[in-house]
């Protein structure tokens, strides 16, 4: 029934706005923070902040459809033997069997197999749907350590050692009982029905310097093969990128607040972390300080959304990008086909975000075989496949149009920025200005 | 019977040799370890080894079938992640030792240091004497003996492994308490002591475990973390 009052003249308080409100009711009705998956939702400085300039009298451009533009990397050239090469500069990123359901880990895996990428396990361990068909695959070495074993680690074509994460950097998780199957439960050697905590630092090392001599362990391990990335959650990148590198990274992964998460308190997502934008420069600021930068690869992830996404974060100087939120929208998470039981819910097709229930419509964040079965594999790993066709394509397009033949030959004097803000973060002029807040030294 | 003298040769090598199925059955000497670190990681085949000396970070870390003697003392990350067969150290234990193991045996004939058994699934932990604080945190399963004493917040968080404790606790952590020694618990206590080969009556120890009161989140609870 619509209300008789007239309430288009009431003025919403900017501090007492009604979401926050509906906080307090909350909070007062059930006394315990909000837990909730996805990342930060607030407004801040991204990729969105910068533009390309385009080729022009000083740039020759490529042909689009005709020339050639190369997209190929290959990650952890610094110590392993068996570095791997992927097709496109975009990876799949960690994504625990647990949070995601079976089908979705094998559609992860056949989308990325597709296009020649890489995928990423998470926490729990290593499935046999997703080794099969992920033809890379990068083991995750996480502080729970749920599902480690040496067998599975020899059989990744890396390894990621997992510091952080830009959801929660400093944050642990927990898989709430009602995702807990009797195969999750097997494979993290705990009861089922029981929440599980994953921890928020690992065990057996407490500093960089234990860091140095773990990641040497795992490289003994695996007789040195394969390619050890350091995951951190993006905070105090300078620092934590050169003392991965220290560390003997092959690859650094700095996760920027924007990432996504299974299940984590909302508080944490939206009030720690910096964003991916001023991480990705401070990373690469520190990679080149150490006369590291494409020695040690840096991938960056948190909020890539778009192929223009990925070149900015290539002309920012990263080797390749990943994305995790974005493929599970690919895949069919929040799709409108499920709206009536997204209302069934208290939610709405677009907002859906309560990865930590397992109740979700779509059969990808969730351990009910009911849900789990509506995600034909197949099917979910070919959208996969054509988003990150899609990205690929747009990166290109971006990169030809600033007449690049790689999609790494991108640069920072290729771009401008939208805001004062974003140009300090990206250490970018601001556009129509040779002014960068902060900075006077010589662009 | 091989010998690797690792005051000449790298760990590499060592490690490299028990990758492989050539030494399967065999016994293997390794003199001068020195401390170093990463001492005979991730052996995979039923072999002896024996190890004269001192040894720094993860000695025997993710071993599998091997049975592994530190003839000294052994520093962090004694047997992390082992999966099985056995590791025994005859001094002392630094912190974390048997970390998230899976299975095996560890004996620590000394005493360990912080952490002992950190997050344990499935391995079995003999401590000939005392342990440090947080000993057993989060321990999942297995169960872990201690013939002395433990420190401060033992089996802080543990989900169902076992401890058996002859001495004191300084306290218990969250969520542990002790329980009944009934007679499977002797008879347990009793092959694990004897595997171990050290001798203690069974009937001197106590049985810690979880209240299971935090499985599941309550916010009733908070307080207790």
């Amino acid at each position: 029934m619509s209300s008789k009052i007239d309430t288009s003249w009431l003025r919403e308080s900017a501090t007492f706005s009604k979401p926050v409100i509906r906080e307090i009711q909350r909070a007062a009705r059930e006394g315990i923070y909000d837990i909730r998956g996805a990342g930060a939702k607030r407004t801040i400085p991204t990729f969105d902040d910068l533009l390309f300039l385009g080729a022009s009298m000083s740039r020759y451009p490529l042909e689009g459809y005709r020339e050639k533009c190369e997209t190929t990397v290959t990650l952890g050239t610094r110590f392993a033997k068996k570095p791997i090469t992927i097709s496109t500069p975009i990876t799949i990123a960690g994504m625990s069997f647990g949070a995601l359901s079976a089908q979705a880990k094998e559609a992860l895996g056949r989308g990325a197999t597709e296009v020649g990428t890489s995928t990423t396990t998470g926490d729990g361990g290593m499935t046999p749907e997703e080794r099969g068909h992920s033809k890379l695959l990068v083991y995750q070495y996480l502080p729970s350590r749920y599902g480690m074993n040496p067998d599975d680690l020899r059989k990744a074509d890396a390894i990621e050692v997992v510091v952080g994460q830009g959801a929660k950097p400093g944050g642990g998780g927990m898989l709430l009982g009602q995702k807990i199957s009797d195969r999750v439960a097997e494979m993290r050697n705990l009861p089922k029905g029981i929440d599980q905590r994953s921890a928020c630092r690992h065990p057996d090392w407490t500093g960089p310097d234990d860091l140095e001599i773990k990641v040497q362990e795992l490289r003994e391990i695996t007789d040195w093969q394969v390619p050890i990335y350091i995951k951190v959650g993006a905070t105090r990148t300078f620092f934590d990128v050169q003392l991965a590198v220290k560390a003997g990274a092959d690859v650094v992964v700095v996760d920027g607040m924007q990432g996504g998460t299974a299940a984590t308190q909302d508080v944490f997502i939206e009030h720690v972390g910096i964003p991916t934008l001023p991480a990705t420069r401070l990373a690469v600021d520190a990679l080149k300080d150490l006369g590291m930068h494409r020695e040690v690869q840096l991938i960056v992830s948190g909020g890539i959304r778009s192929g223009a996404d990925v070149a900015k974060a290539l002309a920012m100087g990263a080797d390749a990008v990943s994305i995790g939120t974005a493929a599970l929208i690919a895949m069919g998470d929040n799709a409108p086909e499920h709206e009536q039981e997204y209302n069934d819910l208290g939610t709405t097709a677009g907002f859906y975000d309560d990865w930590q229930d397992g109740r979700d419509p779509s059969g990808i964040s969730t351990q009910d075989p009911d849900l789990g079965e509506r995600l034909d594999p197949e099917l979910a790993g070919r959208r996969v496949a054509n988003y990150l066709r899609c990205l690929t394509l747009e990166t290109q397009t971006l990169a030809r149009a600033a007449g690049k033949t790689n999609v790494r030959n991108l640069e920072p004097q290729d771009m401008v920025a939208l805001t004062i803000e974003a140009s300090a973060m990206a250490r970018i002029p601001l556009a129509g200005t040779d002014w960068i807040p902060g900075f006077s030294g010589k662009f | 019977m091989r010998e690797f003298d690792l005051q000449n040769a790298e760990v590499r090598l060592l490690n490299q040799a028990l990758h492989g199925s050539d030494l399967a059955g065999q016994s293997i000497e390794v003199v001068n370890p020195g401390g170093k670190h990463n001492v005979a990681a991730g052996a995979q085949f039923e072999t002896q080894v024996d190890i004269r000396g001192h040894v720094g970070y993860y000695c025997a870390g993710m071993n599998q079938n091997a049975r592994i003697t530190v003839h000294g003392n052994a520093g962090p990350g004694l047997a992390e992640n082992m999966m099985s067969g056995s590791v025994t150290v005859k001094g002392n234990a630094s912190q974390y030792c048997g970390a998230t193991a899976h299975g095996g045996l560890l004996i620590v004939e000394g005493d360990a240091a912080a952490r002992c058994g950190i997050s344990m699934k499935g391995v079995d932990i003999v401590v000939g004497g005392s342990i440090g604080h947080m000993s057993a945190f989060m321990a999942q399963s297995g169960r872990l003996v201690i013939c002395g004493d433990a420190g401060e917040s033992l089996g802080d968080s543990i989900y169902e492994a076992r401890i058996y404790l002859r001495g004191e606790p300084t306290s218990l952590g969250t969520d542990c308490i002790e329980k009944p020694m009934e007679t499977e618990h002797i008879e347990e206590l009793k092959d694990l002591l004897n595997k171990a080969g050290i001798k203690h009556d069974p009937a001197e120890f106590k049985r810690y475990g979880s209240a299971r009161k935090l499985y599941n989140f309550q916010v009733d609870n908070v307080g207790a973390y």
